[in-house]
């Protein structure tokens, strides 16, 4: 019989728990206005963007891999479907389609360098953030589109939730992160990701096509990436051709701060979504607070660096 | 002994690399039930061997039998399907992972139904189940199925990766140094595990540079030799230091006595 000892998860899936908890006191202590239902689904707003990205992020970290191209591939898909629906006034499906078609596509072109040409993740989406970028960048002439349909903002839209406003799109990103973690869990593909990022070697030598699972990774993660697109374009009601930049490095440190190995093969991917939101909390809570933007950064970027070392620590304990 | 009784046999294997010969005719026979060590020298031709037979490499030239019919391997997989099951030095786990799902790794049982069929789901009860049938039928002491592998020690998770293959190896288990990375205990604890094996009648393939630990549980052994098989010992007559000098070339096969030959 299992012990209750070892039913309990291990403390690196406890940690984005415990900051949120230690986060919330603090700002719950410090501002007056921090556990308002205004502010609370202010939060949960402000987290989706970041949240989405990071289920695509968390299945990358997972088999080993990074991507650092996350948040600019998701600007460039906002800009494809917002400007295809305001130059070439397409219905909003099909241009929000083209949109994903573009962060898949990205997906596929860091799935493919990684596994046929074998370079490292960090190189590859090192080159296609800077791709991403220029794309975006030349094809929006840095101007922000505007024009765009009613229909596209849809999940910007709230409902009354005890009293607060909830969206749409943060009930979805919850769907996509219960409908993800089930997938990882329960089914053999999902598992099959968890052991590529364990021991690559020893899954190919039980069978497991291991450049296949790699690909349909990076591919899932650029459809993340492109509902990450429509959710920032939803919430902010433009396309922003200058998106992703805090988003980019946000929803690695939400991954982290979750608990998942950036050595890949341990994590669960509900951790990211604590991450995400303790990410969402702390931004919010400085600003209340009154703190620069330029120390929540500070912030941000020790807290990774703690998210990181102590996966590191615990994975030498048990070796 | 006709070609129909044995599991496994070879003949006139030869295997090149650029100008080096690394087969040159090596013959092969593997019997039912029965522990056949492979030994020899580096660069005797051991490796290739074994892998002309697990499917990792094909062969130039020469024949492979399974249960008497000629098999093509063009990789593990292959081998795999065919029931040859093999086992390597380096641990070949996932650690972060459960026992369960380690044993079950690239053949997951899933769910009657809708939740299986369409959306993969797995019978993760069933899985679990039946690890701990067959680890038990194998007498592995390990508490749990539901630990992850990294909490086992080196012997423990090598007992994992043996359990696997005796798991699902319909003919022939392959093991490649499977003791070569564990302590004496843990070495021992292995060696045990191959015997049950082989006494639940599969036939084993145990490759190993561990001469008292081939002495301990072969059957025969198989002395490969300048990419040949040099000799095919019994380890009930032949001296561990002979058997180290017909796998040098101190001793000539020819003067090996006739008793001392496996038949």
């Amino acid at each position: 019989m299992d012990s209750l000892k070892g039913k309990l998860p291990p403390i690196s899936q406890l940690g984005p728990f415990i900051a949120l908890f230690i986060a919330c006191v603090f700002f719950a202590l410090t501002t007056d206005r921090f556990f308002s239902a205004e502010n609370l689904s202010l939060i949960l707003q402000q987290v989706m963007v970041v949240g989405v990205i990071a289920i695509g992020q968390t299945l990358i970290i997972l088999t080993g891999g990074i991507d650092l191209s996350c948040g600019m591939v998701m600007a460039l898909g906002s800009i494809v479907m917002t400007k295809f629906a305001a130059d070439f006034g397409l219905p909003t499906v099909i241009a929000v389609l083209c949109g994903l078609g573009v962060t898949v596509l990205f997906g596929l072109i860091n799935g493919l360098l990684v596994t046929t040409i074998k370079l490292p993740p960090f190189i590859v989406t090192l080159g296609t953030f800077n791709v991403a970028f220029a794309i975006t960048q030349l094809y929006s002439q840095a101007q922000t589109v505007t024009d765009i349909p009613d229909a596209m903002t849809w999940l910007g839209n709230t409902f009354q939730l005890g009293g607060g406003a909830v969206s749409y799109g943060a009930v979805f990103m919850i769907i996509l992160y219960v409908l993800v973690w089930l997938w990882l869990r329960e089914t053999g593909a999902g598992r099959h990701v968890y052991a590529v990022g364990n021991n690559p070697e020893a899954t190919r030598l039980v069978g497991i096509p291991t450049e296949r699972v790699l690909l349909g990774v990076y591919v899932l993660a650029g459809l993340f990436y492109g509902i990450a697109s429509l959710l920032a374009v939803a919430r902010t009601g433009v396309g922003d051709p200058n998106a992703g930049q805090t988003e980019n490095l946000d929803a690695i440190t939400a991954v982290v701060l979750g608990g998942t190995s950036l050595f890949g093969g341990r994590g669960v991917i509900l951790g990211s979504l604590a991450g995400a939101v303790v990410v969402g909390v702390l931004r919010n809570g400085l600003t209340l607070m009154g703190v620069s933007s330029v120390y929540q950064v500070l912030v941000t970027g020790i807290l990774v660096i703690l998210a990181v070392s102590v996966d590191q620590l615990s994975r030498k304990s048990t070796r | 002994m006709a070609t129909e009784n044995l599991v496994m046999k070879a003949t006139g294997l030869v295997k090149r690399f650029g100008k080096v010969t690394a087969l040159d005719g090596a013959d092969f026979e593997l019997r039912p039930g029965e522990i056949l060590a492979v030994i020899g020298d580096n660069g005797a031709g051991k490796s290739s061997l074994i892998k002309c037979l697990s499917g990792a490499s094909i062969p130039d030239e020469g024949h492979v039998w399974l249960d008497g019919k000629e098999i093509h391997f063009k990789t593990p997989m292959d081998a795999r399907r065919a029931g040859i099951e093999t086992v390597y030095q380096d641990l070949a786990v996932a650690p972060a992972m459960t026992i369960a799902e380690n044993l079950f790794l690239g053949r997951e049982t899933r769910r009657q139904g809708f939740l299986g069929k369409y959306l993969g789901a797995l019978d993760k009860k069933k899985m679990l189940e039946e690890s701990v049938a067959r680890m038990q039928e194998l007498k592995v002491g390990i508490r749990s199925m539901t630990q992850a592998v990294e909490t086992l020690s080196g012997g423990q998770r090598q007992c994992v990766a043996v359990g696997r293959a005796a798991a699902f190896a319909q003919h022939v288990v392959i093991m490649d140094e499977p003791t070569a990375a564990l302590g004496v205990k843990e070495g021992n604890m292995v060696l045990e595990l191959i015997r049950r094996v082989r006494d639940r009648g599969l036939p084993v393939v145990l490759i190993s540079h561990n001469m008292p630990h081939v002495f301990e549980v072969a059957d025969r052994i198989h002395v490969a030799r300048l990419g040949r098989r040099a000799a095919v010992l019994n380890p009930k007559k032949i001296s561990m230091s002979d058997t180290v000098a017909v796998m040098t070339g101190a001793m000539p096969p020819e003067s090996i006595p006739a008793e001392c030959l496996a038949h």
